[in-house]
């Protein structure tokens, strides 16, 4: 595993092409394009004020910096650095920009929720979306990109439009059977779309793309319900987690519950592997006493070693205990990742931050759990198998794969402190991003990794 | 007490009250007291009676006391002391044989009561020491009643306890029960008036934003613009076009094209899972129709249910009928009758299983210790059959030996000519035998070398084509020599291929035979011939393998071609016979030899056998 030298960053703001062969990242107002083979700058653009948003178009040819204080989206062109966009919002101000799939058109959201402004980048034409709604995933495309779906709040009801995004012609308009709709998420063979309400109440309805209701499922009452939801990339599942820390898997023929997943705070399944992260000084030699006790250092030193070791079951993993009396509170499945070949589910549970739960999709039970040693921040999956990259926001990077997995020191002077990660389309290579710097790196070819996970499983 | 009267018997009762009319009766006395004694007093007493009674009678009052004596005695209903009296003025005479009389009656009476006394002393003991053993068991029993007592107080006052504690529980429960009630209603009321004040303010905000959007948007801001430096064209290089009633048209027939698609390849899907999952049933059916219908003849048979096998046979008759066709037709009789043979054959593996299971259990819980147990007797019996029958024949062999160096010594005497006339009968008769057998051999060595002559003769014609064969390709590889070409050469590769099978089929015929021959001749016997003689026949099956075989490893031996039969024979000859004949055997012009050569080492090794005893 290689590591680049590491390049400025400011609020995490660096992003892959969708083609994989650039990376765009943002220090203060500018803009910074490079290769990502070579990670030499072949564009240096300069926005208004500094960059709270970039987002690159699906062509990989255009790419937008977001500057919500201001109000402003600037656009840039790969091809023709002279060409230059920009759409200022006015005094409707900004709280959103996104690119439709076509790369033609830019989504702009005013503050309030008061509209959507569709500019087009080819005619002088703008149109506008009136009530969008409030929430957390308003807005989705297929993943063909030919409909965009939005949630709607009219009179004290939710609807939800589905959009040709090649016209913008409205090709539906239905109202949802919700208190007060949270989500919207296309399938991905883009066919079904899955609405679910708030957390005060259990309920995700399932529509076809005519609109037609083609099922709704609620598991409980009377308690929080939904808190993420995810689908696999076969369409074939909606995994569902909620407040209750159980993870609902739906099927795409009928609909209903295959299985839950529970996430106890015990694991007893012998057949379950519970890798631990170990921390290790490097001067404490195998049987040395050590002085000072490795409990008296307050988090994890610089200098020490971090492994996994595979813990013997039963093992308890460690809880918080959620302050239930504020909003928002720390409880329930609040991340839900697919493999790409959809064999595995990863999920967070919130009271227990430091462990990553992985499931066997094909056998519904619980794979692998990895304990770290301090909160989980973000995991991602390689988009080319199933790999798991993990951070915690210390210093190192975890990486599980079914044959086991490791933890690799980010090298470099200083600490880098791992906040979020991006894989690279070709899952050779991802990007670590810190508060202040972004850094590249570059893991083996497959079969190389492979091998050196197999002995590393071996190991531990 | 009331208890031992009943038990008493009538003797006892009689006595006891006569008794008690004695001393009521002797209560008038003056001396009732004494007598009272007397009655009273155990066996040690009596002794003091004498001194008791010299004391009543003295030399004054003989007169009284005899009268007194005699009233009594009369009045107990004894006869009176005094004699019949003629007058009544003389005076009564005492009448000692009454006396006496009375005396021993009185005696008798007082034996037979200290008897009865006794009686009741023993009865009494014994019903004081009952009475005792009832106390006890009484006072025991009373105890015990008196703990159960205890005992049921306790258990009612937990009774009680628990009877309490269940009605707090319930009441409990009961509150608990009103508490989520109210709770529920507080949150369905909570709830409401939420959404109701969430609709409230839903609306105030949206009133809100309308002015604002109104504010914002007809302002007619300035500001709100897109500065672009050139439109750019569009990602599919098409012109946008106009947004008519056709386009929406075409918008929703492509929306419905997306989802037939989807729906057409989640049915491909179904349909491909379906034919796999029928593919498997139907190997199951088969594998199923496969393990029973050997094992099921059996039991069938037992059980004499003969219909049934026919009734299956011509389902599944129907079944592999209809197999074809299975895939294409996903109608409902096809499936039925797939699930309904398949359940059937289920049932009936179940069956035989459980059947298998329950003979396991069978063995396992009578039959398998008795039989173990049997048969092992019956080894040891029929080894120690055997071994007397060895002994015995070992006994036999002894005598006929010394019987025989009998013979041979002594010929002299008529008994020993005769038994020796009797041996010859039998040796005659047995070399008889054995001339028939030699003659039955000869008759099969002879089929055998002329089959064996033809089999050479065809050997040496296939060798004549061989070798001219490999002549012309040799000509014709030296020709080619100069201009190879692709074809030509497969052509020799299959045909190389081929004559080298064939040649190695002539030398592994040869030598595999002697590899045989000598291993049945160290068998030493006679009989053993036959059996060669019987497996020589079998000779071109084993070429067949030899030819197999050689194919097999033709493919390795196409490089050997190049070298000349000369220099073959030798290895091949040698690696597997050491035999210089058999070498010999391999050449053409040598068949004949061959056979003879073989023939002779029969003989041979024959004789050699012979001579060995």
């Amino acid at each position: 595993m290689n590591f680049s030298e590491v390049f400025k960053l400011s609020s995490l703001l660096c992003k892959f092409s969708p083609d994989g062969k650039y990376l765009a990242s943002c220090v203060q107002y500018r803009l910074v394009v490079r290769d990502v083979n070579t990670l030499q700058i072949l564009q240096l653009y300069t926005c208004l004020d500094q960059i709270q948003h970039i987002e690159w178009s699906a062509d990989s040819l255009f790419i937008l910096c977001a500057m919500y204080k201001r109000g402003l989206v600037q656009v840039w062109s790969l091809e023709q650095p002279e060409w230059h966009c920009k759409i200022d919002e006015g005094s409707a101000g900004l709280v959103a920009s996104c690119w439709s799939p076509d790369g033609r058109h830019i989504l702009n959201t005013t503050e309030f929720h008061l509209r959507i402004t569709v500019w087009s980048l080819c005619t002088k034409s703008v149109s506008y979306i009136k009530y969008p709604k409030a929430c957390l995933q308003g807005i989705t495309f297929t993943r063909d990109g030919r409909y965009m779906a939005l949630a709607e709040r009219r009179d004290c009801k939710d609807y939800v439009s589905i959009f040709v995004c090649s016209d913008w012609q409205l090709l539906r308009h239905f109202d949802t059977d919700t208190q007060d709709l949270t989500g919207i998420e296309w399938a991905p063979n883009g066919c079904v779309l899955a609405v679910w309400d708030t957390c005060l109440e259990y309920k995700i309805l399932l529509y076809s793309l005519d609109g037609r209701l083609l099922s709704a499922y609620s598991a409980y009452e009377w308690s929080l319900g939904i808190k993420s939801v995810a689908w696999s990339p076969s369409s074939q599942f909606l995994a569902v987690g909620s407040y209750d820390g159980k993870v609902r898997i739906l099927n795409h023929v009928t609909w209903k519950m295959i299985t839950e997943f529970g996430h106890p705070a015990t694991i007893n399944n012998p057949k379950t592997v519970v890798y631990k992260e170990a921390q290790k000084s490097p001067q404490l030699g195998l049987g040395c006493l050590s002085f000072p006790p490795p409990g008296a250092g307050a988090g994890p030193l610089p200098s020490s070693e971090s492994k996994y070791e595979i813990a013997s079951v039963p093992v308890s993993l460690q809880t918080l205990k959620p302050v239930t009396d504020r909003a928002n509170p720390k409880i329930g499945i609040g991340m839900l990742a697919f493999s790409p070949d959809s064999y595995f589910l990863a999920t967070r549970n919130d009271n227990t931050p430091n462990a990553v739960w992985v499931w066997d999709i094909q056998k519904l039970r619980l794979f692998a759990v990895l304990e770290q040693l301090s909160p989980v921040r973000t995991f991602q999956w390689d988009p080319q198998q199933p790999r798991l990259a993990i951070c915690t926001g210390g210093s190192r990077l975890y990486l599980w794969s079914p044959a086991g997995c490791m933890s690799v020191q980010v090298p470099g002077e200083g600490d880098f402190a791992v906040l979020s990660l991006c894989w690279h389309l070709s899952g050779d290579s991802m990007a670590l991003l810190s508060k202040d710097h972004v850094c590249l790196c570059f893991l083996e070819t497959e079969a190389a990794v492979s091998t050196a996970c197999r002995q590393l499983g071996g190991h531990t | 007490m009331g208890d031992w009267m009943t038990v008493t018997d009538r003797g006892l009762s009689s006595e006891s009250k006569s008794i008690s009319q004695y001393t009521s009766e002797i209560k008038m006395s003056p001396s009732s007291l004494y007598s009272q004694q007397v009655l009273c007093s155990s066996i040690p007493l009596s002794k003091n009676v004498h001194s008791f009674f010299s004391a009543f009678c003295t030399e004054d009052n003989i007169e009284q006391s005899v009268s007194y004596l005699d009233q009594e005695l009369t009045t107990f209903g004894f006869p009176s002391l005094y004699e019949e009296s003629k007058g009544k003025e003389t005076k009564r005479e005492l009448n000692i044989v009454a006396v006496l009389n009375c005396m021993n009656e009185l005696l008798v009476l007082q034996r037979k009561n200290l008897l009865a006394q006794e009686n009741v002393e023993t009865q009494n003991l014994k019903l004081g020491s009952d009475m005792d053993h009832l106390q006890s068991c009484y006072s025991k029993l009373k105890e015990q009643l008196e703990t159960s007592r205890r005992e049921m107080i306790g258990l009612q006052e937990r009774d009680r306890q628990l009877q309490c504690k269940n009605r707090n529980l319930h009441q409990l429960l009961k509150n608990e029960k009103d508490e989520v009630q109210k709770l529920q209603n507080i949150i369905a009321s909570r709830a409401t008036q939420y959404n109701h004040d969430m609709k409230r303010k839903e609306r105030e905000y949206n009133k809100l934003k309308e002015r604002l959007h109104q504010l914002v948007m007809n302002k007619k801001d300035k500001k709100i613009a897109m500065d672009i430096l050139n439109y750019v064209g569009r990602a599919d290089g098409k012109r946008g076009s106009w947004r008519t009633g056709k386009t929406e048209a075409r918008n929703e027939d492509e929306m419905y094209k997306i989802l037939l698609n989807d729906y057409e390849y989640r049915q491909k899907q179904i349909l491909m899972e379906n034919a796999e999952l029928k593919k498997v049933l139907q190997q199951m059916k088969k594998e199923m129709i496969s393990l029973l219908s050997p094992q099921k003849k059996k039991p069938r048979e037992r059980v004499d249910d003969s219909t049934g096998t026919v009734i299956s046979d011509v389902e599944e008759d129907a079944g592999e009928l209809s197999r074809e066709s299975m895939w294409d037709l996903s109608c409902e009789t096809v499936r039925e009758q797939l699930t309904n043979s398949i359940r059937k054959q289920w049932r009936i593996l179940k069956s035989h299983v459980e059947k298998l299971d329950n003979q396991v259990s069978k063995v396992h819980l009578e039959g398998f210790n008795d039989e173990d147990v049997i048969s092992r007797q019956d080894h040891e019996q029929e080894t120690e059959k055997l071994e007397l029958e060895i002994q015995q024949c070992k006994e036999m062999i002894k005598t006929q030996q010394q019987l025989l160096q009998q013979l041979a010594t002594a010929c002299d005497d008529d008994t020993t000519s005769l038994l020796r006339d009797c041996y010859l009968l039998e040796e005659k008769e047995r070399l008889k035998e054995e001339w028939s057998l030699f003659k039955e051999q000869k008759k099969n060595f002879e089929r055998e070398r002329r089959s064996f002559t033809e089999a050479a003769i065809r050997l040496g014609l296939e060798r004549k084509a061989f070798e001219e064969e490999r002549a012309s390709w040799l000509k014709q590889q030296f020709l080619n020599m100069t201009t190879f070409d692709h074809q030509n050469s497969e052509n020799v590769k299959l045909f190389s291929a081929f004559s080298g099978s064939s040649d190695r089929d002539n030398l592994t015929v040869h030598s595999r035979q002697p590899q045989k021959k000598p291993h049945s001749v160290s068998n030493g016997s006679p009989v053993c011939m036959s059996k060669l003689t019987k497996s020589l026949p079998a000779s071109p099956s084993t070429s067949d393998f030899c030819q197999t075989r050689s194919c097999i490893s033709e493919h390795s031996s196409i490089n050997v071609l190049n070298i000349t039969p000369e220099e073959i024979k030798p290895n091949q000859v040698g690696g597997e016979c050491t035999n210089q004949k058999w070498s010999v055997a391999s050449r053409p012009g040598s068949q004949e030899g061959c056979y003879s050569g073989c023939s002779l080492t029969y003989t041979n090794s024959h004789v050699e056998k012979d001579d060995l005893p």
